[in-house]
């Protein structure tokens, strides 16, 4: 049985490759029209490059080697992130603000769930070197215009802010394990688990934690989580933010859940998720992650997305596509040869049979190239 | 309006839960004991509830293919929760993780000498988890069923089982030693629907926290 692949591992055959390919080159040109430039990481890079900022979350999802020449670890990237910030960092080592995208595929031990791909094609794009809300903004709608260029509108772009979860914290002298165990909790709306967690810790924070979970929807939620969450600068600054962010995004379906984190050893600042009609998770996740740039050198304000280029396509709708061109085998008729070159340069299909080709199997034909008094002229094939 | 699908298994959770989903104003239209049809559906039109196994609730749940569900902690612990909320502790099918030996076997000289146990179990990262937090090394014996069986037949020392009344212990002749945690059913709630679908699920899970018992 040679033929059948590891777990959690696919080809993508014609028509699937097909879509990819088609979404890949249709979204780098949206990536390109709004300034930002692709770079193309490599596949493998010494395991601590790897696993700074958001590869501490991927620990155990990174595949690893060793590496002959250096004998040193090696991994295998399951996240292009900390590579594109690396690249931000220490190689471009412009100033002001640096824009970056990529496409390619990453590699994870365990699949992210049960049906999932152990190798996604990760599209994304990062904004470096600007701190303001501005710069989140523009990550924002730039992520909406992709998703929408895709054919795969956005239904909700959920915004949450880590301010308030750090603030809370550390109001507490909540930290390490501990801290960690809360985030988690807190990932899943565990209230019940909440409720025990917080046992021991400052009364009002410990009912602020547990009410998290239920601070969602659209705005009012805002005004609710005011008037509940105690009277913290950073709290009452995130929420400010979120404000911000809600007034100057008009015509997108904002919507908040101050409980829905990710990336506890990098995020900080303003982080969103994007939900689609569906699909049962979240089809793009961003958000800030200032600072992992110091682990090579250089600490600068980031903020970006990325998803899944694989699960895009399949929720994505097929575009109609012209059918191919039947050619019979030119050999030295250069008239014929003249009228194929012409077509497949105005990006038609076309198909030269070989001598003693009859069909070809998987290819539909809409039209033929057929000889009438002495030119050769393009006729529909009729289906019957 | 969008459709709601609720995961539930046959037997106690299904049935204290039919109060809860009342309160909601969701009557299941037909009884899984009785009947064979795996989808039921309810008084609302656009609510239906599917009858799968209890530790396949949260596989449901997690990919979507049901909105909400009910799942033992048991079972959630074992599945990770991954990818799924759980806002409410219903408090229904209550009982207890325990750790079991038949009568005469003293479990706790055995664990204080560092003896390797033979456990068997069907909550496998209930029990590992449990005896690394001792500091005891266990065999783990992976059983589907007549958990109580094992130690008779000299396959385990001790099992790792829920336990409500605890008839089925004695009447095996066996002793629970060791509470490992309190067990009751949580609402467990798919991630993506619960934004995308927050209109029709909000009123359902404010009912059902409504009329959960103390």
């Amino acid at each position: 049985m040679n033929w059948l692949l590891p777990e959690h591992l696919a080809d993508a055959l014609p028509a699937e490759a097909a879509r990819i390919e088609r979404l890949r080159r249709t979204l780098l040109d949206v990536f390109r029209v709004h300034g930002y430039e692709f770079v193309i990481p490599p596949l493998l890079e010494y395991l601590e490059s790897l696993l700074t900022g958001s590869g501490q979350d991927l620990k155990l999802r990174t595949f690893k080697l060793v590496d002959q020449l250096s004998g040193r670890t090696l991994g295998v990237r399951a996240d292009m992130t900390p590579q594109v910030a690396r690249i931000d960092a220490h190689l471009l080592n412009r100033n002001g603000v640096v824009r970056l995208c990529y496409c390619d595929s990453v590699l994870h031990t365990l699949p992210a769930s049960l049906h999932g791909t152990r190798e996604p094609i990760q599209l994304g794009a990062e904004l470096y070197g600007y701190a303001g809300l501005e710069g989140d903004r523009e990550i924002i709608r730039l992520l909406a215009t992709v998703l929408d260029t895709a054919g795969v509108p956005a239904t909700r772009i959920d915004l949450s802010h880590f301010g308030i979860f750090t603030a809370l914290a550390e109001a507490a002298r909540l930290s390490g394990d501990r801290a960690e165990e809360v985030f988690s909790l807190l990932q899943g709306k565990d209230v019940p688990g909440l409720a025990a967690a917080v046992q021991g810790l400052p009364a009002e924070i410990g009912a602020a934690l547990q009410a998290l979970p239920n601070l969602y929807g659209g705005r009012e939620v805002l005004d609710e989580a005011a008037r509940i969450l105690p009277d913290l600068p950073a709290v009452a600054a995130a929420l400010a933010d979120l404000r911000t962010l809600a007034d100057t995004l008009p015509g997108l379906p904002l919507s908040f859940d101050l409980a829905d984190l990710r990336g506890y050893h990098y995020h900080n600042g303003v982080v969103f998720a994007v939900y689609t009609a569906g699909v049962p998770s979240a089809v793009a996740h961003g958000g800030r992650y200032d600072g992992v740039g110091s682990a090579f050198g250089r600490a600068r304000p980031a903020t970006g997305f990325s998803l899944d280029l694989r699960e895009l396509a399949r929720h994505a709708p097929t575009a109609p596509q012209a059918g191919a061109i039947l050619a019979p085998y030119a050999g030295d008729d250069a008239g014929l040869a003249a009228a194929v070159a012409a077509l497949r340069r105005s990006g038609e299909t076309v198909i030269e049979l070989l001598p003693g080709e009859t069909a070809v199997e998987g290819v539909a034909f809409d039209r033929r190239i057929a000889r009438v008094n002495d030119s050769w002229i393009l006729e529909p094939i009729s289906k019957d | 309006m969008s459709t709601i699908t609720i995961a539930l298994s046959k037997g106690r959770i299904f049935e204290e839960t039919l109060p809860l989903l009342a309160a909601a104003g969701i009557v299941p239209q037909e009884d899984p004991e009785t009947s064979r049809k795996l989808i039921i559906p309810t008084n609302r039109d656009n609510v239906r509830v599917v009858i799968v196994r209890a530790s396949d609730v949260p596989t449901y749940v997690q990919y979507g293919a049901a909105d909400l569900g009910v799942a033992g902690k048991d079972v959630l612990f074992e599945h990770g929760g991954e990818g799924l909320y759980q806002p409410l502790d219903l408090n229904i099918a209550k009982c207890r993780m325990m750790v079991a030996v038949p009568a005469g076997f003293d479990y706790d000289n055995a664990v204080r000498q560092g003896a390797r146990l033979k456990v068997a179990t069907k909550y496998l990262k209930v029990a590992r988890e449990h005896f690394a937090a001792k500091g005891v090394h266990v065999d783990l014996i992976k059983l589907y069923g007549s958990m109580e069986l094992a130690p008779l037949a000299g396959l385990a020392d001790a099992i790792v089982d829920l336990v409500s009344s605890g008839g089925t212990l004695k009447a095996n002749n066996l002793v629970a030693v060791e509470e490992i945690m309190a067990i009751s059913s949580r609402l467990v709630v798919n991630q993506a629907a619960l934004k995308l679908k927050r209109e029709a699920l909000e009123p359902i899970i404010g009912a059902i926290a409504g009329a959960v018992k103390e």
